[in-house]
């Protein structure tokens, strides 16, 4: 099958490849590129696993096709954190046990980072329609809201030359 | 957080984090990272694809397959079919409850979906290109769905393979309890409730699906299977002895696991496809399946059609019970149940309930449909039974115009009582039910609900408040009730403190989610006064970790992690020797508290247990093996019973029949508890998994055998809207029974939600003349009701 050549930035580095036109950008990432931090958790859109953001755009990366990524910028959990650091989401996932299996939380914190993008404080029922496109099947979501209050919060904050604590025990 | 319900304050500080400390979990960093390492992350040199080509017929004859279109396609390797396998006897595999199950057809599909033959090709996208190109010719033959259909004498036999003794299909039959006597005291009943209840068939739908990587190395005689599996031991026995080879040149790993619900416990198809075909052309074979092969092809929960009876006097004391139930098995009995029973451990049916005559029995019942009898998040058929008998337990209190938490309280088996010997023969350990009734009737304002419910009523307003008072039964198992082909259902721990007073720990059991790394850690500082972030713990390699029987049934905490307390205790006995040595001191003469032993009187005199383990290895005492390490297999005496008291606010749109979940209080009692974030994590999983068949999931087939749930489409998983916020309380009753008095907690909110939340639902519509609902109660079906009770927006 022919391919075809495209250039994109992931998580701010510039990538080519050549593809099949047919390759899912899930795949690109995943078995091209080896970044596997983001999953697939079925076929048909519904459960949000290959959540990345395309231009800060939210996007279902098993419903889009890795030559429609050409030029685009793409961020991953790979992306989130800086070094050591952790993303505040990703360190209010593991303060709130937002997480059980791990295996939806990269879409979840991808589409959570979406989500307080657009809206810095959001209600408990504005978080819970945000990731209303993201299935998880282990937390029951209580959590994972509480996760997302918190790192709304620090967020909002005014930006801090320490380090966020880190408490031994949650919450 | 919620009322954590810890009775006692933790023993150890917080920088030691044993028991009762809501320790931050240590496997977290890497999923927060999205470096977890689940099954498809892998890749290994040379590795092929393999993929399934499935039928479209729920029965038919296969009258050819013609691959010859597929293996033009370059990249496509080789196409291998049933008839294939035949030659190597690999077409059929044993499944844990006795029958069998084919690997793939030599001639006849028995269900829609199920695999017909395997493509292995060069990459994933070239499979799936050979699986479109195969040809297949079918002939269908008629269908089956209906079990009852199943059981008439002129029903088509769907298992031929069974010989003319077994011309039928009717799998099993198996009772429990005293008929005569239960028959006896029913008729004398003053009160008599029936009712036919159907749980339907559901789906574990774990976010990963199953998936492995065959990996056959013929020069070193080495199978190495890399497997979504939560029982990798029994897997590698078992591969050992299907297959032949030599068990200690096979390793099971599982890495890390997307979720598991019980359907990773199976043996599926795909699995031993990717094996065949990696011991074929000597590489590395990946499988995965895709989300529509999952909900469609592996394995399937409930299927029960329930016919119940309660018998009861006026004033509401239950005198019997009597059950007769249809199992619907699919075309197999591949039931993942351990039990030496055909049922699992349904006949806990008589529930929190003190009454002395029980009678059980169940048909097991072949259907054209994929395996049923396997779990989801529940030990063997125990939701099945805690639906029925918190369902009639209501209608009884509605019937008799009794308020049914009153009745519950009228009927419990009291504090006192235990060990509780039921009518069918379990003997429960601990339990104080109207402790947890209680803490939740308070936690909900029970009674200006039931006023507020009046109120409504009066306006036309549709409002119900259901409970559910359940009895779980996990932690298989005694080896003389449970056994996986023969090996018995002990599990394990192996601990290794090094010289610098680091601990590295094994366990036999394995995690998909429940935090293993974490409170398998917690139990070892409890014992040990290590701190938990010196201790690291393994699982998931059948060549490192100790032999063990894998989790599910709730067992981890009280089968391996009894076999981890034992183990901890036995390095402190050995640390008690290494102490009296070092102190010049009677072993008699030490005392041990945080972590370290010292000379009773004289506090000062003391060596802490990293000390100790620096001289197991550089001073132990002449005569003494060197080193700190011990390992422990546990047969538990007993089943562990938690228990809780659930329950549900509904309000229902009279409009559009939509229930929605006002408020969920669920007091659960699991024993003494390790780490209580962790136990409220696994409660709002479970009751989720316990509102989601209640009142979105269900797998079902139109007549033809086609599953109309076969995606995320149509099989509706609650997402964050929909999903009650949850409230948690805990009461601790410790088992006696339990080194650390634990009790298991994964699976009784799926086990307990489902009751409260119907018995909401059917107590808003009491008083329109409904008795009952099946679940999933969706819009669909309420508003139907509605509209035949005349009831309008």
């Amino acid at each position: 099958m022919t391919t075809q050549h495209i250039e994109l930035t992931v998580n701010g580095e510039a990538r080519e490849a050549d593809v099949e036109p047919r390759l899912l950008l899930v795949h690109l990432l995943r078995d091209v590129f080896l970044m596997t931090g983001t999953h697939i958790g079925c076929d048909t859109s519904n459960c949000g696993a290959c959540t990345v953001l395309v231009d800060g755009e939210s996007a279902k990366s098993c419903t889009m096709l890795a030559v429609s990524a050409e030029g685009r910028s793409i961020k991953t959990i790979e992306g989130m954190a800086d070094g050591a650091n952790l993303h505040a989401l990703q360190q209010a996932f593991w303060d709130q046990h937002g997480l059980q299996c791990g295996f939806c939380t990269p879409g979840m914190i991808m589409q959570a980072s979406w989500l307080l993008a657009r809206n810095p404080d959001p209600t408990d029922m504005e978080i819970r329609e945000g990731i209303a496109g993201n299935l998880c099947r282990c937390t029951g979501y209580v959590n994972i809201v509480k996760a997302i209050e918190q790192a709304a919060t620090e967020l909002r904050a005014p930006a801090s030359t320490d380090a966020p604590a880190e408490p031994a025990v949650a919450s | 957080m919620a009322d954590t319900g810890l009775k006692e304050t933790p023993q150890t500080t917080e920088a030691v984090g044993g028991m009762g400390h809501s320790v931050k979990r240590k496997e977290d960093p890497r999923f927060i990272r999205g470096q977890g390492e689940y099954i498809d992350d892998l890749v290994l040199p040379g590795m092929l694809w393999l993929d399934i080509v499935r039928s479209p017929y729920a029965h038919a004859t296969i009258k050819g397959i013609d691959a010859s279109e597929a293996l033009k396609i370059p990249g496509v390797l080789a196409v291998i079919t049933g008839a294939d396998l035949e030659k190597a006897g690999l077409h059929w595999m044993p499944t844990l409850a006795g029958d069998k199950q084919m690997v793939l057809p030599t001639d006849t599909v028995m269900y829609q979906s199920q695999e017909v033959c395997a493509v292995v090709a060069t990459s994933r996208y070239i499979a799936a290109d050979g699986v479109a190109a195969v040809l297949v010719d079918y002939e269908p033959l008629p269908v089956i769905v209906d079990p009852f259909k199943a059981l008439e004498p002129d029903a088509f036999v769907l298992r031929p393979d069974r010989g003319p003794d077994k011309a039928n299909n009717h799998i099993w039959h198996w009772e429990s309890g005293d008929r005569a006597a239960t028959d006896t005291a029913m008729e004398a009943s003053e009160v008599r409730v029936s009712e036919d209840i159907y749980i339907p068939r559901i789906h574990v739908a774990s976010i990963e699906t199953c998936g492995c990587i065959a990996d056959w190395n013929a020069t070193r005689g080495q199978m190495t299977l890399h497997m979504t599996s939560q029982a990798p031991h029994a897997i590698r026995t078992v591969l050992a002895l299907v297959s032949g080879l030599p068990e200690q040149n096979i390793r099971v790993k599982t890495h890390d696991i997307g979720g598991g619900f019980g359907g990773k416990v199976p043996v599926y198809p795909g699995y031993v496809l990717a094996v065949v075909a990696s011991l074929t052309v000597g590489k590395p074979v990946k499988w995965i399946e895709d989300r529509s092969e999952n909900l469609q092809a592996d394995s399937f929960a409930r299927d029960y059609h329930i016919h119940v009876e309660l018998g009861a006097t006026k004033a509401g004391k239950i005198t019997s019970l009597k059950v007769k139930t249809v199992a619907d098995h699919g075309y197999t009995d591949a039931a993942a149940d351990p039990s030496k029973f055909p049922a699992g451990l349904f006949n806990v049916i008589t529930g929190s309930y003190d009454f002395d005559n029980a009678f059980v029995e169940v048909d097991g019942v072949y259907t054209n449909k994929p395996p049923g009898g396997v779990a989801y998040r529940c030990s063997f058929r125990v939701t099945e039974a805690v639906h029925a008998i918190e369902r009639m337990v209501d209608i009884l209190a509605h019937d008799i115009g009794k308020d049914p938490a009153q009745l519950r309280m009228e009927n419990f088996i009291q504090p006192d009582q235990f060990p509780y010997k039921t009518p069918t023969g379990w003997s429960y350990d601990s339990g104080d039910y109207p402790r947890a009734l209680k803490k939740a009737l308070d936690m909900i304002g029970y009674d200006d609900l039931r006023k507020e419910q009046l109120e409504k009523r009066a306006k036309g307003e549709l409002m119900g408040i259901g409970i559910s008072s359940f009895t779980e039964i996990v932690g298989a198992g005694p080896s003389h009730d449970f056994d996986i082909l023969g090996i018995k259902m002990f599990d394990s721990c192996e601990i290794r403190v090094h010289p610098t007073g680091k601990v590295l720990a094994r366990i036999g059991v394995q995690t998909q989610g429940q935090g293993h790394e974490t409170t398998f850690a917690q139990i070892i500082a409890e014992e040990l006064g290590f701190p938990v972030a010196d201790i690291k713990i393994e699982y998931g390699d059948t060549d490192t970790a100790p032999y063990g029987l894998g989790t599910y049934a709730s067992r981890s905490t009280p089968v391996a992690g009894a076999a981890t307390a034992i183990a901890a205790r036995k390095i402190r006995d050995k640390s008690r020797k290494i102490a009296a040595h070092l102190l010049e001191a009677s072993e008699d003469d030490l005392e041990w508290t945080n972590g370290k032993f010292s000379v009773k009187g004289s506090p000062d005199k003391s060596k802490t247990i990293q000390e100790i383990a620096f001289a197991a290895y550089t001073n132990h005492p002449a005569g003494m093996e060197a080193g700190l390490e011990a390992v422990d297999y546990y047969d538990p005496p007993n089943l562990t019973f938690p228990f809780g008291s659930y329950i549900c606010v509904v309000d229902i749109d009279r409009g559009t029949g939509q229930v929605t979940v006002r408020r969920f209080v669920a007091v659960d009692d699991c024993g003494n508890i390790i780490n209580p974030m962790i136990v409220d994590g696994q409660i709002h999983g479970g009751l989720t998994m316990g509102f989601a068949p209640s009142l979105y999931e269900e797998i079902s087939y139109d007549e033809l055998g086609n599953n109309l749930a076969g995606t995320f489409m149509d099989y509706l998983l609650p997402t964050a809207v929909e999903t009650p916020a949850w409230e948690t309380g805990k009461t601790i009753t410790p088992s006696p029974h339990h080194p650390i008095g634990a009790k298991g907690v994964g699976e009784s909110a799926t086990v307990g939600a489902p009751p409260a939340i119907a018995n909401a639902v059917v107590d808003a519509l009491w008083h329109l003349g409904v008795r009952n609902i099946d679940i999933p109660m969706t819009p669909q079906k309420i508003w139907a009701i509605l509209n035949e009770k005349g009831v309008t927006a």
